[in-house]
């Protein structure tokens, strides 16, 4: 016997969670494997579709218009522009708290380090930082929560020529939290608007940060925090801080560990949840087994996931590969060669090892274009161009043939591919 | 030259020297290159790669339940990779305390993208902080133990049941506790049943009687009545002393689908122990459970346990913190009760067409313990019961229960437990049931005593959807 389903998707990113949702959406019976938790969380939590061209053009105003410029073997020349489309109304309609729904133009928002980044969509918690807008700002950092710089990041904001006023302090969060305290620690803290200590006096974090913030504030019409304001309660958080001060409230996105990301993160599964999806987490996928067939690829008729050396058996009539790229290991590499390591589906790159990469940091290298090839349908292919496995079909990072770290194209491509690929296995065609 | 042998012939490449054909801006392609494994794979318990494949992407730290109520506690990160590496550079180093505020709830684990095995650096560090910085004379070093060593406890008070139940939540007396040993008086303590577990396994025929009903449900289900279904049944100390009914309902689940069940000799899983760093008493118990399970392994038995934590530390901690013959296949061979019947038989199937009525039929309020999570097993209660007619499921979301066994009983503790626990009750008390479910029998404890809920295990809803 094996764990059965009718499409088993393999990977928990944006990529899997987007193609099991519009698989269970078509309705089909989905299971949902994923390694390790998802990898949002290492996420900004905005939602790109495209904001520099192949070239390094940008950022671009209308990623959909340059859709059909880009190389053929890009991942969106193949599922097409109208399909990119189709998949981010899915997300719209799953994300109500995105904003940025209202324009096909993409959005600038600022992020920690002061830069302004092009993006499709973004948590309802930037709106109010949006680059776009003429208003002054006051970013305020915590001098215990060194990843967020806010002096710098209004400098380098006002550098970057944005048309409006960037001042930046830094304070003492209310409490005094450890140097090393957790973004999970802050957000809790003002989640439950616990109480801190203030010059010995218990007060509710929320309004004592507010008075502090509110001290700093030189008529400035919105205000921007770290990424840190809530988890479950993340709407009231800003709603209760904005009253006090007067003032817009917004989240500037951090790096990794983040918060948006989790957010986002937590409202896909709610979405799988009600979707029926099953869901598993914390083994990997080491092996299959196939039927083969005379004429035409093979069909994958289960795969392995281990567990402490046990192998559990799950099978599926349908496959969704999206396991990611280099960074989330769908992709391996050694000194011979560049492998996808569950299916061992053909990785197309050169021969010399050498010629992966070029000598400067910030290269054009070809590593990072590293990924499966696939037909139209999304299914891998081998050397020769010709299918791997009947019923496999290949979403997310793990696709070859972009760049999605210069092109700011990493949510998109998972979100059209994976959208393409879950419907595809349960035979609609997008 | 740290990561190459000198080759014999140096014409090109590798070492520097005085080689006038070296470029230092030149890739080393060299044949003569021989790159060696300077840190081989060991069969000792090497922390080295795991400490080495921490990217401090901090993943760990966002899913640390304590270190999100608690801001002086470091985190897994530190606790781990960070802590490993400063005891390698410095021989006098000096463990962290904080090592014992982790709960071991092991959320840790799954959560690392790069395979880092923390619980297995965290179980390390504490048993050498206990080993070698607690005082063994310490109010503390003694409250641990005994906490750790609830088996031992739990065998007295089973042998009289009636005194135990009395004495062991009569008010002065936990007053003294409180004052005297640190445990916290705001908990009740668990009921032990009059007849354990396995008093009652043997009243009822132990394994010849199993073997019997099993080859009547395989003629039943048109199956070989020789066919080669077989488990042993890892019960742990709460199904024993605490809730037999799970244990008994775990026999008649799988009796129902044909399997034969044998109770081996078992000592505890040693999760309490671990969380404790008496990694000492831990050993002693698995050396009996291993050597009476390995044999039944080789003889082609699979065993399964109904605590998830007892199946984690079988499965997990077993091989990753002790050397003894036959773990590997021990470990390998373990699987938690609802898992095992997932993989073998149709039980989604059967569930979908059964219909539960009486006691059972009930709204479920389900929290899937930390230790599930990490085998993932957190959805398959609610996966397999939504379908069930009669019955209602929801989960009650992700976050930790806060007991984490001994932990929150620990006077000093039980505050951070309670706060950690909060979500959990407020999900509870926010979803449709009255009753909770879980597989974990100290996660059900804290839920009944943070929302007075009676709390089942999925087992028991088996058995009353499954067995007439």
């Amino acid at each position: 016997m094996a764990i059965d389903s009718e499409v088993l998707v393999v990977g928990g990113g944006l990529a899997g969670m987007t193609s099991a949702l519009s698989a269970a959406r078509a309705g089909a019976d989905v299971r949902l494997l994923s390694y390790k938790q998802s990898t949002l969380r290492h996420a900004s939590g905005l939602v790109d579709i495209l904001g520099y061209a192949g070239d390094g053009d940008g950022p671009l105003t209308d990623p959909y218009a340059a859709i059909p410029d880009l190389p053929t073997e890009h991942p969106y020349r193949t599922v097409g522009e109208s399909t990119v489309r189709d998949a981010m109304a899915l997300f719209d309609e799953t994300l109500p708290t995105y904003r940025g729904t209202h324009t096909d133009r993409n959005a600038l928002v600022p992020t920690h380090g002061g830069t302004v980044k092009p993006t499709a969509r973004y948590p309802a918690s930037a709106a109010a930082g949006l680059a776009s807008d003429d208003r002054p700002v006051l970013l305020v950092g915590f001098d215990s929560l060194v990843d967020f710089d806010a002096p710098q990041a209004a400098a380098h904001l006002e550098a970057a020529g944005v048309p409006f006023e960037a001042r930046g302090v830094t304070i003492r969060f209310p409490g005094d939290l450890r140097a090393d305290a957790k973004v999970t620690r802050y957000a809790k803290l003002l989640d439950t608007d616990g109480d801190v200590s203030v010059d010995g006096r218990e007060r509710s974090v929320r309004d004592a940060l507010a008075e502090r913030v509110d001290a700093e504030l030189d008529g400035e019409a919105r205000v921007g925090f770290p990424a840190v304001l809530g988890d479950d309660r993340a709407s009231a958080v800003r709603a209760a801080l904005s009253e006090s001060l007067g003032a817009d409230v917004f989240e500037v996105p951090m790096g990794p560990p983040s918060l948006p990301g989790l957010r986002l993160e937590d409202r896909l599964f709610d979405a799988l949840d009600e979707a029926g999806v099953g869901i598993e987490t914390g083994n990997p996928v080491v092996d299959y087994e196939c039927d083969r067939t005379d004429d035409g690829p093979d069909r994958i008729d289960r795969v392995f996931v281990e567990k402490n050396g046990a192998r559990i058996p799950y099978s599926a009539g349908q496959y969704v590969l999206a396991t990611g790229g280099l960074v989330g290991k769908g992709v391996e590499s050694d000194r011979e060669r560049v492998y996808e390591p569950v299916f061992d589906c053909h990785v197309p790159h050169p021969g010399d090892r050498y010629d992966w990469f070029e000598t400067e940091a910030f290269g054009d290298h070809s590593f990072a274009r590293f990924g499966v090839a696939t037909d139209d349908r999304l299914r891998p292919t081998d050397a020769d161009g010709t299918v791997e496995f009947e019923n496999l079909r290949a979403a997310g990072s793990v696709l070859g043939g972009y760049d999605f770290a210069a092109e700011k194209s990493g949510s998109g491509v998972s979100i059209a591919t994976g959208y393409t690929a879950g419907r595809g296995a349960v035979g609609v065609s997008p | 030259m740290s990561d190459a042998e000198s080759p014999a012939d140096t014409t090109t490449g590798g070492d520097g020297g005085d080689d006038p054909s070296f470029e230092p801006d030149e890739p080393n392609t060299g044949e003569s290159f021989e790159p060696v494994d300077v840190f081989p794979d060991s069969d000792d318990f090497d922390l080295r790669p795991g400490a080495d494949s921490c990217y401090k992407c901090s993943t760990c730290d966002t899913n640390c339940p304590v270190a999100e109520v608690d801001d002086d506690f470091p985190g897994p990160k530190f606790q781990g990779p960070e802590q490993w590496r400063l005891t390698q550079t410095d021989d006098d180093y000096e463990l962290d305390d904080s090592i014992m505020d982790c709960s071991n709830c092991m959320r840790c684990d799954s959560a690392c993208p790069s395979g880092v095995p923390l619980s297995q650096m965290h179980n390390t560090a504490r048993g050498r902080y206990v080993d070698e910085q607690m005082s063994k004379l310490s109010v503390e070093y003694w409250r641990n133990r005994i906490l750790a060593n609830y088996r031992t406890s739990a065998w007295f008070a089973s042998k009289v049941p009636g005194v135990a139940n009395f004495a062991m939540n009569f008010g002065p007396a936990r007053w003294v506790m409180e004052k005297t040993m640190g445990i916290t008086s705001e908990r009740e303590f668990p009921a032990f049943a009059t007849e354990t577990f396995t008093e009652w396994w043997a009243a009822r025929g132990g394994a010849a009687t199993s073997r019997e009903r099993a080859r009547e449900a395989r003629e039943r289900l048109g199956e070989s009545v020789d066919a080669d279904k077989k488990i042993a049944y890892f019960h742990g100390c709460y199904s024993e002393y605490n809730t037999p009914g799970v244990g008994k309902a775990l026999v008649r689940v799988y009796e129902h689908f044909g399997y034969e069940v044998v109770v081996p000799d078992q000592g505890c899983s040693g999760t309490p122990m671990f969380a404790n760093g008496m990694l000492d008493d831990a050993r002693r118990h698995a050396e009996v459970t291993v050597s009476s399970m390995r044999d039944l392994v080789e003889e082609g038995y699979d065993a399964v346990a109904s605590c998830t934590s007892c199946s984690m530390a079988l499965r997990q901690e077993y091989p990753e913190l002790f050397d003894i013959e036959g773990i590997d296949d021990l470990a390998a061979s373990t699987f938690e009760s609802v898992e095992y019947l997932r993989i073998h038989e149709g039980v989604r199937e059967e569930l979908a067409a059964a219909e539960v009525d009486g006691d059972l039929a009930d709204e479920f309020a389900y929290h899937a313990p930390c230790h599930a999570r990490s085998q993932g097993l957190d959805r398959q209660a609610v996966e397999l019961f939504r379908d069930l007619d009669g019955v209602g499921i929801e989960d009650v979301g992700d976050s930790c229960s806060g007991i984490s066994g001994t932990y929150g009983w620990k006077e000093e503790k039980y505050e951070k437990s309670m706060a950690i626990g909060e979500e959990m009750f407020e999900h509870m008390d926010d979803a449709e049931g009255e009753t909770g479910m879980t597989e974990c029998p100290t996660c059900a404890s804290q839920m009944e005593h943070g929302t007075g809920y009676e709390v089942r295990h999925p087992m028991e809803l088996l058995e009353a959807a499954l067995v007439e």
